[in-house]
């Protein structure tokens, strides 16, 4: 433990330890319950006592996953895509007729949810019809606009907006370099991607203004709008690293705030749903909670173990679950 | 190395012209019973006919990095694979990348130069290249990227030799060493080599460069000094004799060797030699060097790829042991001079 964790205030006595026992790529809740997905095969469901069962969702490796809090999406290196519910029950969405690895899933809020394999991009409506788009390279992301049936695909040099319903062409916004997450700004006025080289993209899509994010040491990995979207935090630097896009311009010839710097990396960022308080893991294991405002911290976890590779809140901002590398987990009420 | 380097999945690059015979050596590689388990990166499917889940479709995608050089393209779908591999990591000992034949290696062994994700989990352990006996002296005159993957080899299959006779046999191995002189090379019939002499060779680690010594040597490189002149005639290449073993000279690919048996001033060497990559990588194929330093007993090695260099203290030297700098460069169209003089300049006063 460093010093400088020592002279803030601690929660880490009040964190339930989640024996997950398996690398821990991703985690989210459903209800009060929180889903640990694991690197293969597993999805570990843990209540707020740390009481744990696993389910089984795919026969090898899992690759990507997304949830609406009603269930958790995983796509598998098995060619198919899983859904896990509330109560526990598994189906299978879909799966690839060429046994591909399903690379990238994202759900949007009336049902309807988007999957990816090589280059192809698949969507399913709420009512089951099923479209596909054959991106121009790999795809490297995939998201729901938050308004309206469009998808967003992230490949080689842009991103294409795809509406799976109209008959219109996809848009393609072009930027060069290889294209990975995407996300849209909650007020859909945004469109971000995180690159494979250590920077974001950003357009304004009124107008398809560039906004170029850079100066990271690292590739991003995580990216969390902060409440009402007025920010986009970031993982990738020595701080948290959070783009301001409370105005019209977005970060444009703006300075992004930076919070809580360790001499570890920022390895996975989460922001409160309501509050303006967000929780950071880093590469050393650290968790702490940051007040966006001043970046007042608080220690979660301890530093000491392989990098912190999933963090969530619940819907309601009650509960947080972290998880990391090394397959230790652990929830915190408040 | 260190011990994280050994724990770092080890990568297998199999390259070779089309027809030469990659998919033989991989459904060897897949079916033999050797203990080991592969995951296998392939461009097509549906050749190889064995089932197994750590058989993986890639598309070859290669990527600029944004700042637009050209010798930082990376394999984008191989970044891509890898991060989905490691998840999986304990299931496999190690990665075989097949390329397509008329792939370029540079993308691929860049990707694990550059790309810090791979780098952290996997390490390059050398470039296979098959050869085909019968059409390689063929396809070296027509087909670039053929001369590429002989280029780029740290082991060089040489299959088919059944098809072909002695002389010919002989004729297209002195082609090869025109290029590549530092490439292990194995002889083989329907691609009957064994598999540790082609998987696991460590090629890329710096702790066996010297390894390939022997090869230096029997290579004869100082019969491949460049700087007796010849007369040029049509022919893209010649030949001529040394006590009967023929030599080619292959004008557009070379190989230069420098050496010094006195120590080089580092604070000279580095500078020269990142300056000579930045300026001359897309020339440069492959560079590797043992290098002795002034006032430090420890071995130094290195080893690049076009722009890209890595380099350590390897051990102490040993005692009685030649304390020498060898430097290699494998290219095309080398500015010989220019290097000559570089190293030159370099050797401690």
């Amino acid at each position: 433990m460093s010093s400088e964790q020592l002279a803030i205030a601690s929660l880490t006595d009040r964190v339930k330890s989640v024996a997950v026992r398996a690398p821990v790529s991703a985690v989210h809740f459903l209800g009060e319950r929180a889903a640990f997905v694991c690197a293969e095969e597993n999805v570990a469901i843990a209540d707020a006592t740390g009481e744990i069962s696993h389910v089984v969702m795919h026969g090898g490796a899992i690759l990507c996953t997304a949830s609406d809090d009603k269930r958790v999406v995983t796509g598998g290196d098995d060619g198919k895509l899983v859904a896990l519910n509330a109560k526990g029950e598994t189906s299978v969405l879909a799966t690839d007729a060429k046994r591909r690895w399903i690379d990238n899933v994202a759900l949007h809020s009336d049902g309807a949810f988007a999957w990816s394999a090589g280059k192809t991009a698949f969507v399913r409506s709420g009512k089951g019809e099923e479209k596909t788009f054959d991106a121009p390279s790999t795809v490297g992301g995939l998201a729901f606009a938050p308004k309206g049936l469009r998808v967003a695909v992230a490949h080689y040099n842009g991103v294409t907006l795809w509406f799976p319903n109209m008959a219109a062409k996809p848009e393609f916004l072009q930027w060069a370099g290889s294209h990975l997450a995407v996300t849209f700004s909650p007020d859909n006025k945004f469109l971000v991607t995180a690159m494979h080289e250590p920077a974001l993209h950003g357009w304004r899509l009124a107008d398809i203004r560039h906004m170029r994010m850079s100066g990271y040491p690292g590739r991003v990995r995580s990216m969390s709008w902060s409440a009402g979207g007025k920010g986009l935090a970031t993982s990738g630097a020595d701080s948290v690293i959070i783009w301001p896009f409370a105005s019209k311009d977005g970060p444009m010839g703006k300075e992004p705030a930076m919070l809580a710097p360790l001499q570890a990396r920022v390895s996975m960022v989460a922001c409160h749903p309501r509050q303006d308080i967000m929780a950071a893991g880093y590469s050393d294991g650290t968790v702490l909670i940051v007040r966006l405002e001043d970046g007042a911290e608080i220690l979660v976890r301890r530093n000491g173990s392989e990098p912190v590779s999933a963090l969530a809140w619940n819907a309601k901002g009650t509960l947080l679950a972290f998880g990391t590398e090394d397959g230790d987990a652990g929830m915190l009420e408040f | 190395m260190s011990e994280l380097s050994s724990q770092k999945i080890p990568v297998t690059v199999l390259t070779g012209y089309l027809g030469a015979g990659k998919t033989t050596l991989l459904n060897r590689i897949l079916s033999e019973n050797h203990g080991k388990k592969y995951a296998v990166i392939v461009n097509e499917f549906g050749e190889i006919g064995i089932d197994n889940d750590l058989i993986i479709g890639a598309d070859e995608e290669v990527f600029e990095m944004n700042n637009g050089c050209i010798c930082c393209t990376v394999r984008g779908d191989l970044v891509r694979i890898m991060d989905g591999l490691m998840k999986r990591k304990g299931k496999f000992d190690a990665i075989i990348v097949e390329t397509t034949g008329l792939a370029d290696p540079a993308p691929v062994a860049q990707t694990f130069f550059v790309d810090e994700d791979v780098q952290r989990n996997a390490r390059l352990d050398a470039v296979v290249t098959v050869a085909d006996a019968k059409w390689l002296s063929d396809r070296l005159k027509d087909a670039p990227e053929a001369k590429n993957q002989i280029a780029f080899a740290d082991v060089i299959v040489l299959n088919k030799t059944d098809l072909v006779s002695k002389p010919e046999l002989a004729e297209v191995e002195a082609r090869i060493r025109g290029i590549n002189p530092y490439a292990k090379l194995h002889r083989t019939e329907r691609c009957k080599v064994a598999l540790s002499d082609v998987l696991e060779r460590g090629a890329f680690d710096l702790d066996r460069i010297l390894e390939i010594e022997p090869e230096f040597l029997d290579a004869g490189d100082d019969h491949h000094d460049h700087d007796h002149h010849h007369g040029h005639d049509h022919h893209n290449d010649h030949s001529h004799s040394h006590g009967g073993l023929k030599h080619y000279h292959d004008e557009e690919m070379q190989s230069l060797s420098l050496r010094s048996d006195k120590p080089l001033d580092p604070t000279k060497f580095m500078p020269w030699l990142q300056n000579l990559v930045a300026t001359e990588g897309q020339k440069i194929l492959r560079s590797k060097g043992v290098l002795s330093f002034t006032e430090d007993d420890d071995r130094y090695v290195f080893q690049g790829v076009h722009m890209m260099l890595e380099g350590d203290h390897q051990r102490k030297w040993k005692e009685g042991e030649p304390r020498e700098s060898r430097v290699v460069f494998i290219g095309r169209e080398l500015p010989e001079k220019t290097i000559r003089e570089g190293f030159e300049s370099c050797i401690a006063a």
